[in-house]
């Protein structure tokens, strides 16, 4: 056993009302910047929907991921280390621009500028890469809320999977039509395969905490990353020509504040903790042979941080006791591991993803009780769950490889919470048979009620911080900004020109000026 | 007896080049991390970059091996092998021409497209614009070489001139009387060769240094320790003077 610690994240989509603004604060933070306008390190999708980039979930198509070779052992998707390198000239998976969308802005300045005439001025769209005028047809959320689903939708390659295994088709006619909103970030996977691509080994994942970052230093712009994440969550800076990333936020998370994201999230359906996990179980979990094992075999993986025995492996593996502690308090940890209610997003591109997800149940009390019966008791419930407006089997596609056993499972015991903290809050005797009937017991259901339902910040997010013995150092990230220039936040790329930590790049090196530290000084040092 | 301008041509300008080859590539190494990449275009164009692309480079590839071929072995290893002038002759003519050609038209092709498609074309800086410049003139001097001078004009043996001209520079022993008798052609070609490896540290060019073969032997997950670089410390400072 070799344990180590990861910081998760998981999402209750019962929750999520579509408000994109999660995507906006995440943009504003990290990704406002030249090169990265087509960039949104978090989006939030409707389901069902072709995504961002447009079929993103196609691995026929992208080659995303891994694979499982003729020989039984795990290989990327994309081929051979070989065949990779001999496509590093022009890469063969690689999303065009138009497969993500053409940024744009609007030429405002026509409305002021503009000569006095006969017609209002308007501010007509210019691409944001080229400058030209431009006519928007797709954007980064154009199918928000099954906009245009009868054209697209059934190309959205959930359903087209659901179709090819059970030969059913998703419904699209208004009145049966169903979505849900899928906000997405980085996995910050146990096997990311965004790492295993880059041929520089500019990228990483921090032994500490699990996050995987891009070191802008060492990035060589050979964009192998980008195809290789089966997710689309790396992406290519066409202006710096380097790859960027989803960061989880780590400089918030060193200092204990969640990410902002999750901050900001107004449904408050984002919780932020640590697992445990077993490092040397990760390659054989990733590859057993059927995609329906590998949610089951990511669940062996995690470690029981109450496990005295745990506890004493990873003590001696280094991991700090605040960390062991929070591991304990987690919330993650209770959703997937205890509660069982988690869910992983597409375990079978094998590279156990670490932002998990509730899936949704709402509509199903609204449409038992149109029936007539009582949309909150237990029975009719349960019965309801595979007459579900979301049909468990795309469920299924997105979270289990298509099982729609486990889906069942955790839908039924979200329905069973609901019915039984009916009772309490009518006063009535709890039916004792319903938390037995999910293999739960009645104080398991209200703490995951508590979770759920009241839980506070501090309840949510239980993030041990970086260090104290660097507590002073750590303040100085309120009385600086790292993020306020092209091409330089965080990931390791500070600042460019005129900030005095001696770093500029060629290509920005302005007229007339000579950045501080670019030559040796031969004088004495003072 | 080397006239003056031979001597700054074939011998200073020569070992000016090395010092500024080497010398500009450990500066924008050290100094310019950020900066060093291929600054991939393909994100705005897929379609003729997979065309031009490795065309380009892997004909590039060849020529470069046959310039390693022609001007570092000694004519005389090559005979004491058994291989005859004509022999060795026609083999890099035609490797030459086939090498030379996919280059120059990969080439042809990328620069096409830099000029034709709007977000590539915005996507290239004047820096971009004369390493293209003297990049191209270099190969397309190097394709005049082979195929006229040496093919159609019956053959010129650089082997005995412009190779042992160059051995000489980098074994100190700098002759410019070697190379200042043969055709005008090659020696522009040389010239331009110059001109680019001047420019190489400071363009994209740097970009061939980082050659992933590491990667073959790599193991796939890369983990590295947060360690000192804790976003919130101030970042290490990258220049030369570290405080
Ligand atoms: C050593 C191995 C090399 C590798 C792996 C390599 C790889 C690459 C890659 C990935 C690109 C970016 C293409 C794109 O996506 O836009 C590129 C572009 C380029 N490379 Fe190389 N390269 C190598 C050597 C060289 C050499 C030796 C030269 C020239 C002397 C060269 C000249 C160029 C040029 C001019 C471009 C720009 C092409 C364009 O976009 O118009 N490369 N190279
Ligand atoms: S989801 Fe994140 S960690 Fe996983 S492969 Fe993609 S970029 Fe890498
Ligand atoms: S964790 Fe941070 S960088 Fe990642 S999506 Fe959320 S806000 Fe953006």
């Amino acid at each position: 056993m070799r344990p180590m610690a990861q910081l998760a994240m998981v999402m209750n989509l019962d929750k999520c009302i579509g408000c994109h603004t999660c995507s906006v604060t995440c943009k504003q933070t990290w990704t406002n910047r030249g090169g990265v306008e087509y960039v949104w390190f978090n989006n939030v999708e409707t389901k069902p929907g072709q995504g961002y980039p447009r079929r993103y979930e196609d691995q026929e198509q992208w080659h995303g991921g891994w694979k499982l070779g003729r020989n039984g052992r795990l290989q990327l998707a994309a081929g051979s280390r070989i065949k990779r390198m001999l496509s590093l000239f022009a890469n063969p998976n690689l999303p065009a621009i138009e497969d993500y969308y053409e940024p744009w802005t609007y030429d405002y300045r026509n409305l002021t500028d503009a000569p006095l005439g006969d017609d209002t001025p308007t501010a007509r769209p210019v691409s944001a890469v080229t400058g030209a005028p431009t006519s928007v047809r797709w954007g980064p959320n154009w199918e928000d809320s099954l906009g245009g689903a009868p054209e697209h939708a059934a190309t959205d390659p959930v359903a087209e999977g659901m179709r090819a295994r059970l030969g059913k088709s998703i419904q699209l006619e208004y009145e049966q039509a169903f979505m849900f909103y899928l906000p997405r970030i980085c996995e910050h996977c146990l096997n990311p395969s965004c790492v295993a691509s880059c041929p520089s080994g500019a990228m990483y994942k921090r032994a500490e905490d699990g996050i995987v970052l891009v070191d802008q230093d060492r990035c060589r712009g050979w964009r192998m990353c980008v195809s290789g994440c089966p997710y689309k969550k790396v992406y290519f800076n066409h202006k710096t020509g380097k790859a960027e990333k989803c960061t989880f936020c780590y400089p918030r998370l060193e200092i204990g504040q969640p990410t902002i994201c999750a901050e900001t999230c107004v449904g408050r359906l984002r919780y932020i903790g640590v697992m445990l996990y077993d490092a040397d179980a990760v390659g054989r979990a990733a590859s057993v042979k059927d995609d329906k094992k590998l949610y089951p075999a990511q669940m062996e993986v995690f470690l029981d941080p109450h496990d005295p025995e745990v506890v004493t492996a990873a003590r001696r593996a280094g991991i700090p006791h605040d960390w062991i502690t929070a591991a304990q308090r987690s919330p993650v940890y209770s959703l997937i591991a205890e509660h069982r209610v988690a869910l992983p997003l597409h375990p079978e591109y094998r590279t156990m993803p670490m932002v998990w997800y509730i899936p949704p149940l709402s509509p199903v009390v609204e449409a038992v009780s149109s029936t007539g019966f009582d949309g909150e008791r237990a029975g009719n419930l349960f019965g309801a769950i595979d007459a579900l407006r979301i049909p468990v089997d795309y469920l299924a596609g997105l979270f289990t490889a298509g099982d729609p056993d486990p889906v069942r499972d955790v839908l039924r015991r979200l329905a069973a919470m609901r019915s039984h903290m009916r009772s309490i809050n009518l006063g009535e005797p709890p039916d004792r048979y319903v938390p037995k009937s999910v293999g739960m017991t009645a104080e398991q259901i209200e703490s995951m009620y508590r979770l759920l339902a009241v839980a506070k910040y501090a309840d949510r997010y239980v993030i041990p911080t970086a260090g104290i013995s660097r507590a002073h150092e750590l303040e100085s990230i309120g009385t600086t900004c790292s993020l306020d220039t092209d091409g330089g936040p965080g990931m390791g790329g500070a600042s460019t020109n005129g900030h005095g930590n001696g770093q500029t790049d060629l290509f920005t090196w302005r007229d007339g000026e000579r950045p501080e530290g670019m030559f040796p000084s031969l004088g004495r040092k003072r | 007896m080397t006239s003056p301008i031979d001597l700054l041509l074939w011998t200073v300008l020569p070992y000016l080049t090395i010092v500024v080859f080497v010398g500009g590539t450990v500066w924008r190494f050290k100094y310019d991390q950020f900066g060093w990449t291929t600054r991939s275009s393909q994100l705005h164009e897929s379609r003729l970059l997979r065309i031009g692309g490795p065309l380009f480079h892997l004909g590039l590839f060849m020529v470069i091996g046959g310039h390693v071929a022609g001007l570092l072995i000694p004519k005389s290893l090559t005979e004491w092998l058994g291989i005859h002038n004509e022999l060795y002759h026609l083999v890099s003519l035609v490797a030459g021409t086939i090498a030379g050609l996919a280059t120059v038209v990969g080439l042809a092709v990328l620069v096409y497209r830099r000029w034709s498609v709007p977000a590539v074309r915005k996507a290239t800086s004047n820096n971009d614009k004369l390493t293209y410049t003297v990049l191209g003139a270099t190969i397309l001097l190097g394709m005049f070489v082979t195929v006229v001078v040496n093919g159609v004009q019956g053959g010129y043996d650089y082997r005995v001139s412009i190779a042992p001209w160059f051995r000489g520079i980098l074994m100190l022993q700098p002759d410019s009387s070697l190379i200042a008798d043969a055709p005008l052609m090659y020696r522009a070609h040389a010239l331009f060769g110059m001109a680019l490896f001047l420019l190489w540290p400071f363009s994209r060019l740097v970009h061939a240094f980082s050659a992933p073969v590491r990667y073959l032997i790599r193991p796939y997950v890369v983990y590295r320790s947060r360690g000192e670089t804790l976003a919130t410390r101030s970042a290490a400072r990258r220049g030369w003077d570290q405080p």
